[in-house]
């Protein structure tokens, strides 16, 4: 069917909270109807106009001060408002989360970074989210919060499927929480699509501790080869402990492909993302491992 | 619908506006306002043609509501020139043929004139990386890409 993008043909109410508070009992009075939180929109409007997703009421959170801030202090705290473009040019996210920094640079283009939020990216649940990856290789919870109280869950078993999370109806993403990275740790992420600014076809993010020659810990982390992005934990377990060479990285990259369960979709085939993730995961693996300060 | 009342500001002018919860930024800026040169193109965001500036922010009106702009600054390409003197990036498009319909061209200057506020003196590269969201589909942005090149450098 042809949509005439121009318009936004569906109605709907638009409520615009000035507080948290404002926007918790707004979510509680709705939360029976159909509504929506909006945050840059960049995700959700695309779909209200292409796939004629539906909602009631419209709850923009864009200017909520509480959800306006990024704390540097201890690890990152993002507030859920807070535009990706802000996130990238803070010097630590550069500086101690290169996975983060390089998902977030290679999203979209600078007008959809100006609006489109890590809450929003989360929020969405797709496989091929570009935040996401990293979120879940440095142990990132998202902070939920509804009038009944508030709960953190990792972001790892926040999305449980495609555009499925675990948030209940009156629940708000206020923020995200990335813990401090230990000293000697590092991360990557890497992304195949057909262009620069593209979907991912795949993504993958790596971060990992040293000692010495040693890999103390890692998470190796794919997207859009699931319904959601995904640990690849047998790989994990054959990096842990180990001490690093060139010929290990190769063979956790080959059980790394093995591991996954890509999918055929319009982007790509599964016999492509199968040989590409291996040779993803050994570059990502590797530039990891050099940023934690290891050798080769 | 209930309607939304809002008061934002438009190239310096303070505007006071009843829109619909889903009227779009673009078409109120267009129909209501009569400021033609945001374009729409795709209305999906792969473009960039309907590019404006929101705080002296690039970001794309065909994916904005209009409600969510209340109290905020939108520059289009009719605020960049100050009375009949066009603004430096203006000039550089021209001298170095960096337009030939047009279409692409007010979101392309608008997002020109945010990378250098930023990045006042960027290399080829991140030139192509900051305008990869505006698609141009006759010039091939060698042009372009000399134009903004060009406007860093006079400014320095
Ligand atoms: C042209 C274009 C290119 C894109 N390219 C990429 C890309 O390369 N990589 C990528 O990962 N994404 C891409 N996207 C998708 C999108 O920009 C991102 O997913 C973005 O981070 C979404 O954030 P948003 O604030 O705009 O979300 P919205 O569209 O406002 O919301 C998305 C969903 O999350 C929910 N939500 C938002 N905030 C909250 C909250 N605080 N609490 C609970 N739920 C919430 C909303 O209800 C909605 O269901 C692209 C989009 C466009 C238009
Ligand atoms: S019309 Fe807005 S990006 Fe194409
Ligand atoms: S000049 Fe025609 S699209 Fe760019």
């Amino acid at each position: 069917m042809q949509t005439n993008t121009k318009i936004l043909a569906q109605e709907f109410e638009y409520l615009a909270p000035k507080t948290l508070d404002e926007t918790l009992i707004l979510l509680d009075n709705y939360k029976d109807k159909s509504a929506r939180i909006l945050a840059g929109g960049t995700d959700l409007l695309v779909k209200m106009k292409t796939i004629d997703l539906k909602t009631d009421y419209l709850i923009n959170i864009k200017n909520i001060p509480e959800l306006n801030f990024i704390d540097t202090a201890d690890g990152l705290k993002i507030g859920a408002a807070v535009p990706l473009s802000h996130i990238e040019r803070i010097g630590k996210v550069k500086e101690r989360y290169a996975a983060l920094y390089e998902g977030i640079k290679s999203m979209a283009v600078i007008a959809v970074r100006n609006m489109g939020t890590i809450a929003g990216n989360i929020g969405n649940a797709s496989p091929a989210a570009d935040t996401v990856p990293s979120l879940i290789a440095y142990g990132a919870e998202v902070k939920l919060v509804s009038k009944r109280g508030e709960r953190t869950v990792l972001v790892e078993d926040f999305v449980t499927g495609v555009g499925k999370t675990v948030i209940e109806a009156d629940e708000l993403i206020t923020q995200v929480n990335i813990p401090e990275m230990n000293k000697n740790s590092g991360s990557a992420f890497s992304k195949k699509g057909r262009v620069k600014a593209d979907i991912a076809k795949i993504n993958l993010a790596v971060c990992l501790e040293r000692e010495g020659n040693i890999c103390k810990d890692c998470k190796i982390v794919l997207g859009s080869v699931a319904v959601k992005a995904i640990r690849v934990k047998e790989a994990e377990g054959l990096l842990k402990g180990q001490t690093v060479s060139t010929s290990l990285i190769d063979k956790i990259a080959k059980r790394a492909s093995e591991e996954i369960k890509p999918i055929d979709d319009i982007r790509s085939s599964v016999e492509y993302r199968t040989e590409i993730a291996r040779v993803m995961v050994e570059d990502t693996v590797r530039i990891a491992w050099e940023r934690a300060g290891g050798e080769l | 619908m209930k309607k939304v009342e809002i008061e934002f500001a438009v190239n310096g002018k303070k505007r006071s506006l009843s829109v619909k919860p889903n009227d779009l930024l673009i078409n109120i800026i267009r129909n209501d306002l009569f400021l033609t040169g945001s374009k729409y193109g795709c209305g999906i965001g792969e473009c960039g043609a309907c590019t404006v500036l929101l705080n002296g922010e690039p970001v794309l009106s065909c994916l904005t509501l209009a409600a969510a702009v209340d109290g905020k600054e939108i520059t289009t390409i009719e605020g960049l020139a100050k009375g009949n003197e066009l603004h430096p990036m203006q000039i550089a498009f021209l001298k170095n043929a960096a337009v030939q319909c047009g279409f692409c061209t007010p979101g392309m200057i608008l997002t020109a004139t945010a990378l250098l506020k930023e990045n006042p003196n960027p290399s080829e590269d991140e030139i192509r990386d900051y305008i990869r969201g505006n698609i141009c589909r006759c010039t091939g942005y060698i042009q372009i890409v000399k134009a903004i090149k060009s406007c860093a450098t006079e400014a320095q």
